[in-house]
């Protein structure tokens, strides 16, 4: 058995309105969506139309550049809406969905018999292949590249964090079957990141045919690219994938029943939600079948595809993201505050010890969206590393972005990173500089300068 | 009142905003707004949420931190004339006309610090359509703090226009300078007019033409401060007006490290490497200078006001966090390397701290390039 990592750097924001394992309640979906943008620096075509009847597993939409990447209905029903963007860009395409639920037999996988080509192609037929990403980028998996290695976190860190656990609770052998599918889909070995106290589940504690690694310590140790730095970082040229656990048993149950099924638990979380609680619904359910309208009185409420930290805002007829597995719900904070800076007239989160919360560890608070002060050139430094648990030296990185220096990039370490595992910097900056957003112009740099 | 003023500047806000009546002067409407009430805005990219931690904050928690050296420097410009002219010779005698003695003496430097900066500041800032930057907030305490009690005022202003123009505004403001404001001030009197910034007259107000005026520094070239390590640790003595009262200035040390706005790792190295540089003297001891017990070093001179409050500003120390004690170290050896081998500069500090300024960036360089090594190495 592996050691554990202890990281030492981070810090976990409790917020309230943490999902009550106790409720959780099976919610029908009347509509669901894909978004394309969820894929990133993918171009799609449009396979279906308004009023296309499809079936579970039918191909909506194909990679215009690899066209064996296909996006597939998580639901049997009619096509209702194809919404796009500037320049005609796909956003979303929403699925009315049946209440009997047909599905695309692709019958059945054979694991041992079947080899990679076979298994990749099978797949990527069923449209699951999105499920699989890739570090650097966060962008779908190439059909035909070779990871050095395939990751999985088993545990998430970020504010109001779903319990991966409970996540995959009834679908152990799903979830096991997923990981012996990543397995064979490349000669890599598979690595699965679980929490050294908190993980319960003897799905992951005892997860098969991977490696365990044991990590303990504040967020961001969770997230898979904080885990890909200490068990196996991403050097240049390379590839390493991964694949959300819930996501696992999707892939699990296509190699146990030779047909999709995006069923999966969602948390619904944050102060503004009535009652935080799970709901087992289906990937990119919309956000009415989730919370049905529950909100606390407050007309000003954000919804949030995803945690606080690194979620997309939804509208309230919206749909949850394609990756995401948690909804949260904060108020506004459009107000002014006299003295704000000096005189904080509520608790608020930060590491900075010159408030009180500082000190108080476990205090749970109450947040809203406001940004607590102006943007300001950089100045003070130190803060980043506090939360960054990476070897790496993060306004440099930042700076050389800025300058668009690309092989410095390369040098500090930009393959290595993405905007997800730098969200707590930004949460810290007191100049509040928009640290994810430049860490994504880098990585299109990056990925514009090598893979376009 | 509050909801008054508060709903007087969503009122007033557009007609300050571009293409409003008063767009001129959106930088200063901004400058007061924002300083009255944190702004409604909210986050549209990235983190949804923030900490409450911000710029504005920052710089207050160092003007608190340098609150009790500034308030005993006004007592002790006050105590040091009395002292010099034997009106009130023991430190409890007239407290209330030393106070009012020092302060007749300190505000007016601190008003004139604080409008001429300023003043650049605003007039720049909306030039340029930026925002003002809080930065100045400090440094405009920092320049009279560094300043002898008898600085005439417009020296003050000119130092302090010259310090904000040309260590700050070229540079492109808050967070691009290479130099300490503050010190640049201090360091462009220093060698502007030499006779009101060094020797015997300047460090007592007012003081009678008899009464010696050394300082601890410029006494130790004879290998004797000439005053007891309780005055000096107290602040009892003629200097700087901000730097004499150790203990205030450490108070303000343990605010800052206890907040964490204040590097404690700068001011450990700086004071650690005065204290290496110190006992290799000792150990060399070929005059009086070398031969005085090293740790007179941290009692005498602004060795320890540079430490706690120039050397940790973060804009122009060392980033890395080792390179913060290399930086430290740096500065602390070479304050106390010129202090005993030039008499001429008998305030050592100032310059070690402009070098190990202009070295930060180098030796940030070499800590970034051993991480850039291993990464190579390992691919």
């Amino acid at each position: 058995m592996a050691s554990t990592i202890k990281l030492r750097k981070g810090f976990d924001i409790k917020l309230k309105g943490q999902a009550d394992q106790g409720k959780c309640v099976a919610v029908h979906a009347q509509t669901v969506s894909i978004n394309p943008p969820a894929f990133r620096y993918s171009k799609f075509k449009l396979l279906v139309e308004v009023g296309s009847e499809v079936q579970v597993g039918t191909p909506l939409l194909h990679d215009k550049k690899y066209p064996s990447i296909v996006v597939s209905a998580p639901v049997s029903g009619e096509v209702v809406a194809v919404h796009r963007g500037d320049r005609r860009v796909l956003q979303e395409v929403v699925i009315l969905a049946d209440q009997q639920q047909k599905h695309i037999e692709f019958g059945p996988i054979k694991l041992e018999s079947m080899d990679v080509s076979q298994l990749r192609s099978a797949v990527q037929q069923a449209g699951l292949w999105p499920l699989i990403r890739r570090r650097p980028f966060d962008c779908i998996a190439l059909p035909d590249e070779n990871p050095f290695a395939i990751f999985v976190s088993g545990f998430d860190s970020g504010p109001l964090a779903p319990s991966i656990d409970f996540l995959i609770e009834g679908n152990e052998q799903a979830f096991q079957a997923g990981l012996h599918l990543l397995g064979r889909l490349s000669q890599a070995p598979v690595h699965l990141g679980i929490h050294a106290t908190q993980t319960r589940s003897a799905a992951l504690l005892k997860a098969e045919n991977v490696q365990i690694h044991h990590f303990e310590g504040a967020h961001p140790a969770g997230n898979v690219g904080i885990q890909m730095h200490h068990i196996r970082p991403v050097n240049k040229g390379e590839a390493a994938w991964y694949v959300h656990p819930s996501d696992v048993v999707i892939l699990g149950r296509f190699a146990l029943n030779g047909r999709c099924d995006f069923r999966k638990r969602i948390a619904l979380s944050g102060s503004e939600t009535k009652e935080p609680r799970y709901v087992d619904s289906i990937l990119g359910a919309s956000i009415q079948s989730i919370t049905a309208g529950e909100f606390k009185g407050r007309n000003d409420v954000r919804i949030i595809s995803g945690n606080v930290l690194t979620g997309s805002k939804v509208s309230p007829d919206g749909h949850l993201g394609f990756y995401d597995h948690q909804l949260t719900a904060i108020p506004e904070g459009n107000d002014l505050e006299f003295l704000g800076w000096l005189l904080p007239s509520y608790p608020r989160p930060d590491i900075s010890r010159s408030f009180l919360s500082g000190w108080l560890k476990n205090r749970v608070y109450q947040v809203n969206t406001n940004t607590h002060g102006e943007e300001r050139a950089f100045v003070v430094t130190g803060q980043y590393e506090q939360v960054l648990p990476m070897e790496i030296h993060p306004t440099y990185l930042l700076k050389s972005i800025m300058y668009q220096d690309i092989e410095e990039m390369e040098q500090l370490g930009i393959y290595e990173v993405s905007e997800e595992d730098f969200a707590l910097c930004e949460f810290v900056c007191t100049s509040k500089i928009p640290v994810q957003k430049i860490i994504r112009e880098g990585l299109d740099l990056m990925y514009e300068d090598s893979m376009a | 009142m509050m909801k008054f003023l508060k709903d007087r500047i969503i009122e007033w806000r557009p007609q300050f905003e571009k293409g409003g009546k008063y767009e001129r002067f959106h930088t200063v409407f901004d400058g007061f707004s924002t300083f009255l009430f944190t702004p409604d805005t909210v986050t549209t990219q990235g983190s949804h949420i923030r900490g409450g931690m911000d710029l504005k904050r920052t710089m207050f928690f160092v003007i608190l931190a340098m609150l009790p050296a500034f308030v005993f420097g006004m007592f002790n410009v006050g105590h040091q004339h009395y002292l010099s002219t034997g009106a009130f010779t023991a430190p409890g005698d007239g407290i209330l006309e030393k106070f009012i003695f020092g302060a007749l003496k300190v505000i007016p430097i601190v008003v004139v610090a604080y409008g001429v900066g300023l003043g650049i500041e605003f007039f720049i800032a909306s030039r340029k359509g930026h925002s003002i930057n809080e930065g100045y907030l400090v440094s405009g305490l920092l320049i009279p703090l560094v300043m002898p009690p008898d600085i005439p005022l417009w020296m003050v202003g000119l130092a302090s226009a010259f310090a904000v123009i040309f260590a700050k505004e070229v540079f492109g403001g808050t967070g691009m300078n290479v130099l300490n404001v503050a010190l640049t001030a201090r360091v462009f009197l220093f060698f502007a007019y030499p006779t009101f910034m060094s020797g015997d007259m300047v460090w007592i107000a007012e003081k009678p033409d008899t009464y010696s005026g050394a300082t601890a520094l410029a006494n130790s070239i004879q290998g004797n401060p000439g005053y007891c390590t309780t005055d000096m640790f107290l602040g009892l003595i003629p200097g700087s007006i901000g730097e004499t009262s150790k203990l205030a200035i450490l108070i303000g040390a343990a605010f800052l490290i206890f907040t964490g706005i204040g590097s404690a790792s700068v001011m450990i190295s700086v004071l650690l490497g005065a204290g290496i540089m110190g006992l290799i003297f000792n150990a060399i001891a070929l005059n009086e200078f070398m031969s005085l017990p090293f740790w007179n070093h941290y009692l005498m001179g602004g060795l320890m006001f540079g430490a706690v409050f120039m050397a940790t500003d973060p804009v122009t120390a060392a980033q890395t966090e080792r390179g913060k004690w290399i930086y430290g170290l740096l500065i602390g050896m070479m304050a106390v390397m010129i202090r005993v081998f030039n008499p001429a500069y008998p305030e050592g500090i100032m310059l070690a701290i402009l070098f190990g300024n202009v070295m930060a960036p180098l030796i940030d360089h070499f800590v970034v390039q051993s991480n850039i090594k291993k990464r190579l190495a390992r691919a």
